[in-house]
């Protein structure tokens, strides 16, 4: 399998009256064809502000990308997407990268039927005609399971319970057959019995389609059903990729470990509490000068306050940024 | 639609019916509406017979069936002033107003729309700055004021318009102006403000996360939603400047229902006053019940009664 999106050491900036804040500070990442990689951090870790600087859909100003590389396999072949004018990223976004994002009750314009907005997107990129568009659209709503889509199509999103509103954002998301979709939080502002439907659903597409999907997610309970690799990131920064079972079964950083001990268990003894990670999120507004997470983490020593670690390769297809080996209980030999 | 629409319809008929009954008790509120209507050294003798005349001393319930019958067929009665029926002379007026109302909301509308849309997607330009100069201007200039000089400036020294009265063409250009241009102000801003807003709503994030042109998504996401809040303060405004351009009528003497109201409180006309609060109302109800046929047009949300 070959990669469709190279992402390497992106760095992205707000200059806000505050001062500036460090939103990304270097990320690197692959993403293969067809694979489905989520990426996990708390708020304000970077992981949606790295997609959307890959896209230039970060407000500039104030945001400014100062550094990286992000190289797409589309249809004009490997480029560079933060080298695109924004006309040609406008080609890109929505046919050939396809967007769903946190909060289906704003994101659909309330005064458009929903049919607009998904025929909207055909015309646009496809250069359908109305009537093939609006053909196309109830295609696309039976695809994600909206019953009566011929009836459905001249309704308005107010008319939509949120989960169904979520299926049009999806609709919308594949429209064009992209090759990549990121979803952001797609299933964070919804009740967690839809949360399960549009997982299945998202599970569903992609089988059909081949697409790549990042899933966006704080939630790293999610990640073990939909994802195949995870990106774990804290204070802007990449601190651990690996495989899902292989995060779950031997986290190679504290903040991972740290996550997981958070997560709370159907199998737990009810006298057992949940963990919290000690401490507050790094403040982005310092520049990077050590590991983000130092500040937090019981087994800083010496080094971490000194250098930023480097991902680390410690196994197959697995990388970590941390200079203690949890495994061995000590530094590690890099 | 239907169901909104007759709903509308008939809340405006309530509120018109409400109308009716408060200048009906207006009237009355002092005690006795003769000695209130005649000059203050008429005889008791002549204040009887105009109480006579005026079937004031029928049962209240009785003189309200007839100011209601009345109000229906338009007949509000004689004027004291002019001893001609009041109705037809407010109707007579109604050109003079509108035609001075709608050129004022033409030029708020011509000049505020556009600077506020050129504002709204670049804020902080130079056009931005003049719109927002303007607006901070006509928002906050005391309009008598300003009518009083621009009578000075370009009717006395500069002869460029005449200084009252409705006799050509150019009569109306200075008192529409001064009329205006709070609204053009509130216009300006409104539009700025709405456009800032819906440009950062999430629902445009994602049209241009779909790649549309930005033309695209500029008229048809933009401009639409923006559209909601002006229609309704447009429709609002307009009525306002229909019934509220007293003041700027009496000093431009323009001789439309404004000016007329003021003479007719000055004289004490009653039922003339009467005739101009009913359909006044009349004409601003009439006025929001199309701005709220055209609020529905726009947004499916009020069409569908949500």
């Amino acid at each position: 399998m070959s990669n469709i999106l190279e992402v390497n050491n992106l760095v992205t900036k707000f200059y806000t009256l505050d001062g500036v804040v460090n939103a990304v500070n270097g990320v690197s990442f692959d993403l293969e064809e067809g694979e489905t990689l989520a990426i996990v951090g708390e708020s304000g870790s970077g992981k949606s502000v790295t997609m959307m600087s890959l896209l230039g859909l970060i407000p500039m100003p104030p945001g400014k990308i100062e550094a990286g590389a992000a190289f797409f396999s589309g249809d004009e072949g490997r480029r560079d997407l933060l080298q695109m004018s924004p006309d040609e990223l406008r080609d890109v976004r929505g046919g050939q990268i396809g967007f769903v994002f946190q909060d289906p009750i704003s994101t659909l314009n309330p005064i458009l039927t929903i049919g607009e907005q998904i025929s909207e997107i055909l015309t646009r990129h496809k250069g359908m005609s109305k009537d093939a568009a609006r053909r196309r659209a109830i295609e696309l709503l039976t695809q994600v399971g909206i019953p009566d889509p011929e009836l459905r199509y001249k309704a308005f999103p107010f008319q939509f319970s949120g989960g169904m509103r979520q299926r049009v954002v999806i609709a919308i998301a594949i429209a064009c057959t992209p090759k990549i979709i990121i979803a952001d939080e797609p299933t964070t502002a919804l009740d967690v019995t839809v949360q399960a439907q549009i997982v299945d659903l998202f599970k569903r597409l992609r089988e059909a389609l081949g697409v790549a999907v990042i899933w966006i997610t704080h939630d790293l309970g999610v990640v073990a059903g939909v994802a195949e690799r995870v990106l774990v990131m804290y204070g802007g920064r990449p601190v651990e990729i690996a495989l899902v079972n292989d995060l779950y079964e031997h986290p190679q950083h504290p903040y991972t470990l740290g996550l997981l001990g958070a997560l709370p268990r159907m199998d737990a003894r009810e006298s057992e509490r949940l963990v919290s990670i000690k401490g507050t999120p790094p403040d982005l507004l310092l520049p990077l000068r050590h590991c983000p997470f130092a500040w937090r983490c019981e087994h800083a020593f010496d080094r971490c306050w000194q250098e930023i670690p480097p991902l680390i390769t410690v196994g197959e297809q697995h990388q970590t940024s941390c200079f203690y080996d949890l495994e061995e209980g000590g530094p590690r030999d890099v | 639609m239907q169901r909104y629409f007759i709903s509308r319809l008939v809340q405006s008929v309530l509120l018109l019916f409400g109308v009716l009954l408060l200048v009906f008790i207006m009237v009355r509120v002092t005690g006795d509406p003769a000695t209130l209507m005649m000059p203050r050294e008429a005889s008791p003798e002549d204040v009887e017979a105009f109480r006579e005349k005026m079937g004031f001393n029928d049962p209240t319930l009785v003189q309200f069936g007839r100011f209601i019958s009345g109000a229906i067929t338009g007949d509000f009665g004689n004027s004291l002033h002019f001893k001609t029926p009041a109705m037809p002379m407010v109707v007579g007026r109604l050109p003079a107003t509108v035609q001075l109302a709608l050129t004022g909301l033409v030029f708020a509308v011509v000049v505020g729309i556009p600077l506020g849309l050129v504002g709204g997607f670049n804020p902080g330009s130079v056009i931005d700055n003049i719109g927002r100069f303007l607006a901070l201007l006509g928002q906050s200039v005391p309009n008598f004021w300003l009518a009083l000089i621009m009578i000075l400036y370009f009717a006395v020294r500069l002869q460029w318009f005449p200084s009252f009265g409705r006799d050509e063409w150019k009569s109306v250009i200075m008192p529409a102006f001064v009329l205006g241009l709070p609204v053009m102000g509130q216009i300006v801003r409104l539009t700025r403000s709405a456009v800032l807003e819906i440009r950062g709503e999430d629902f445009i994030r994602t049209a241009h996360s779909k790649g549309l042109m930005l033309r695209t998504i500029y008229t048809k996401h933009v401009l639409r939603n923006v559209a909601i809040p002006l229609v309704s303060v447009i429709g609002v405004q307009f009525g306002y400047m229909l019934g509220g351009s007293i003041y700027i009528e009496f000093i431009f003497s323009w001789p439309g229902m404004g000016q007329l109201l003021q003479q007719s409180i000055g004289w004490r006309d009653f039922p003339l006053v009467q005739a101009l609060a009913v359909f006044t109302s009349a004409v601003v109800l009439g006025l929001n019940l199309l701005t709220d046929m055209a609020y529905a047009i726009i947004d499916p949300r009020i069409r569908y009664g949500k």
